[in-house]
């Protein structure tokens, strides 16, 4: 279950204790971008953060890379804090952010090369490349290749040292809408396959829908999260359903964006 | 018209020719003992007709033809000019206009001495290019990665970067035992410069997303300098090394002014010493042949070298 404050302390569980962090802006004020998370993400599932710009989404997920220290609290993973990024966790970038001087098969194998354990592992390099719709592109240069190529590619690298957790900020927002709907059946499937536990950044609702068990329901000003909504549907969803459609509602509600049916002052 | 414009170097050299062979030189000029202008001419009749004919079987010289085929007909144009202005009118001083055949005169009789030269100055540029480069990366690169290196070296490098490497001959002299060190020192300083700083300004300029994506996959740091920081400042260090070339030669050409024993630029200030305009002109044409060719050569090496991202800098 991801339940907000709780303390158990099952060692498969992210926890997420008390997480705060601020920045200081260039004018000098403190900024709070996370006050006092409490989250706890069960292994294997599949976690959307969702709300509105600044309301430290991706803030979170950073601090759960590790790619920011904490201003107090922390995140712990199988009871272990974390300090740094670790190759446990992998994390798919907005832009796919792939090296241009690399080949397609080099960057994907980038991480495996870093750790010094590339030559035991060439296959799952193969694997994932075929996984990933990519074979025939191994060759080929990032800018050689369209968005969504390039954005499967960041997966593949992502996801070819098995990390036991996915992270992904937005890894979809650059696409257009029919690649973007392609590639969230290829990551439910990578997700299916490999078990990874799966944290996702997104703006947008269908998304979180017709992906997570759970939807991490974030405000702004004070940043906090607002609720945690278990989707109870299963797989392969169908994003016209009754069911769906109820969803989406409670969530758009939750996030004030229901909209309502105003009277107009004045007829004509 | 196409085969036409294969023709149009071919034609070119024929009025270039015609022109030369017709028109008389003025009696202003002292002769040459060969008629080495018309020899290159006959030469380049021969070979320009040979390409002309080859270009019809063979599709990329026709492309290529066809595109510049104009071009090298203007440039015969433009000798034309020259030839009559200088040559048949002298109508500007001999002495320091000589005609086409006295120029050429000196790489038919000065050649051993020239060819000398060219390989006295590759020597000197190519020490100083070396020492200057690997001095200059390792100095980018420290500057780039460690701020506290930044912090404490940059001000002075950019109060004595700009100075032209010229300047320190007199210093040089002094400092080093023989003038061959200094003019060493002279070029590896005009190259150190700019590969020092398009170097650390490329290095810091590699977006933060790189190094975060190489933390993300357990890089330490070693990897993220050499494998992600390095290789994505290298189309800017490479220009480095362009500017760095050009403000070589013109070191070069100082440095050999001065205490050298051979050398293009010692050439053209000897010839010069000696009021033999043509050895002034020929050494000149040796310089852009030189010059030109070191920088196809660069990058010929580039494109090798960064083939993932080509025509940043046309040449």
């Amino acid at each position: 279950m991801v339940t907000e404050n709780t303390t158990t302390d099952a060692k498969d569980f992210i926890q997420i204790k008390d997480l705060v962090k601020t920045f200081v802006s260039n004018k000098g004020e403190t900024i709070t971008a996370l006050n006092g998370v409490n989250l706890e993400i069960p292994k294997g599932s599949f976690v959307s953060l969702i709300g509105p710009s600044g309301c430290g989404k991706t803030t979170l997920l950073r601090q759960i890379a590790g790619l920011a220290a904490p201003t107090s609290g922390g995140v712990f993973i199988n009871g272990k804090k974390v300090t740094k990024p670790g190759s446990d966790r992998g994390f798919a970038f907005q832009q796919a952010t792939l090296y241009p001087w690399l080949t397609i098969r080099d960057n994907i194998s980038l991480g495996l090369r870093a750790r010094h354990i590339y030559k035991e592992h060439a296959k799952d390099v193969d694997e994932f490349i075929e996984t990933v719709g990519l074979k025939g592109f191994e060759k080929s240069y990032p800018h050689e290749l369209s968005g969504g190529m390039n954005q499967r590619a960041s997966l593949a690298r992502a996801l070819v040292g098995h990390p036991e957790i996915l992270l992904l900020d937005e890894p979809l927002g650059a696409l257009d809408a029919f690649t973007r709907m392609a590639m969230q059946d290829e990551i439910l499937s990578l997700w299916k396959k490999y078990k990874t536990t799966m944290i996702m950044v997104t703006h947008d609702v269908d998304e979180a829908l017709y992906l997570s068990d759970y939807i991490v329901v974030m405000k702004a000003r004070p940043s906090k999260v607002e609720s945690v909504i278990h989707v109870d549907l299963s797989y392969p969803r169908v994003r016209t359903q009754d069911v769906f459609v109820n969803y989406r509602k409670q969530i758009l509600e939750l996030l004030d964006f229901a909209g309502q049916v105003q009277e107009p002052e004045y007829y004509l | 018209m196409n085969t036409l414009k294969k023709f149009l170097p071919f034609l070119g050299v024929v009025i270039t020719l015609a022109v030369h062979l017709l028109v008389p030189d003025s009696d202003e000029h002292p002769d040459a003992e060969k008629p080495y202008f018309a020899w290159i001419l006959y030469f380049f009749l021969g070979a320009t007709f040979f390409l002309g004919v080859l270009s019809l079987k063979v599709q990329k010289l026709g492309k290529y033809f066809e595109r510049t085929g104009p071009f090298w007909f203007g440039t015969g144009v433009v000798v034309i000019f020259f030839n009559v202005v200088i040559g048949k009118l002298a109508l500007i001083p001999v002495l320091f206009f000589p005609k086409f055949d006295n120029i050429l005169a000196m790489f038919f009789e000065d050649g051993v001495l020239i060819l000398k030269c060219i390989l006295y100055s590759t020597r000197l540029l190519l020490t100083g290019l070396f020492f200057g480069t690997v001095v200059g990366f390792v100095t980018g690169v420290c500057l780039g990665f460690s701020a506290k290196t930044y912090y404490w070296l940059n001000p002075y490098i950019k109060l004595l970067g700009p100075i032209p490497a010229t300047v320190w001959i007199p210093i040089a002299l002094t400092i080093f035992d023989t003038p061959y060190a200094a003019s060493v020192f002279i070029v590896a300083l005009a190259v150190w410069f700019s590969i020092a700083l398009m170097t650390s300004s490329a290095i810091q300029a590699v977006p933060n997303s790189y190094y975060e994506v190489a933390r993300t996959l357990g890089a330490s740091p070693a990897f993220q300098i050499f494998r992600v920081g390095i290789p994505a400042a290298m189309p800017s260090i490479f220009l480095g090394v362009f500017y760095g070339i050009i403000s070589a030669f013109l070191a070069l050409m100082t440095a050999e002014m001065f205490g050298a024993k051979y050398g293009i630029g010692w050439y053209i200030i000897w010839q010069k010493a000696m009021m033999v305009y043509s050895g002034v002109y020929a050494g000149l044409i040796v310089i852009a042949v030189y010059c030109t060719l070191t920088l196809t050569l660069l990058f010929k090496l580039r494109d090798k070298i960064l083939n993932w991202q080509k025509g940043i800098v046309k040449w």
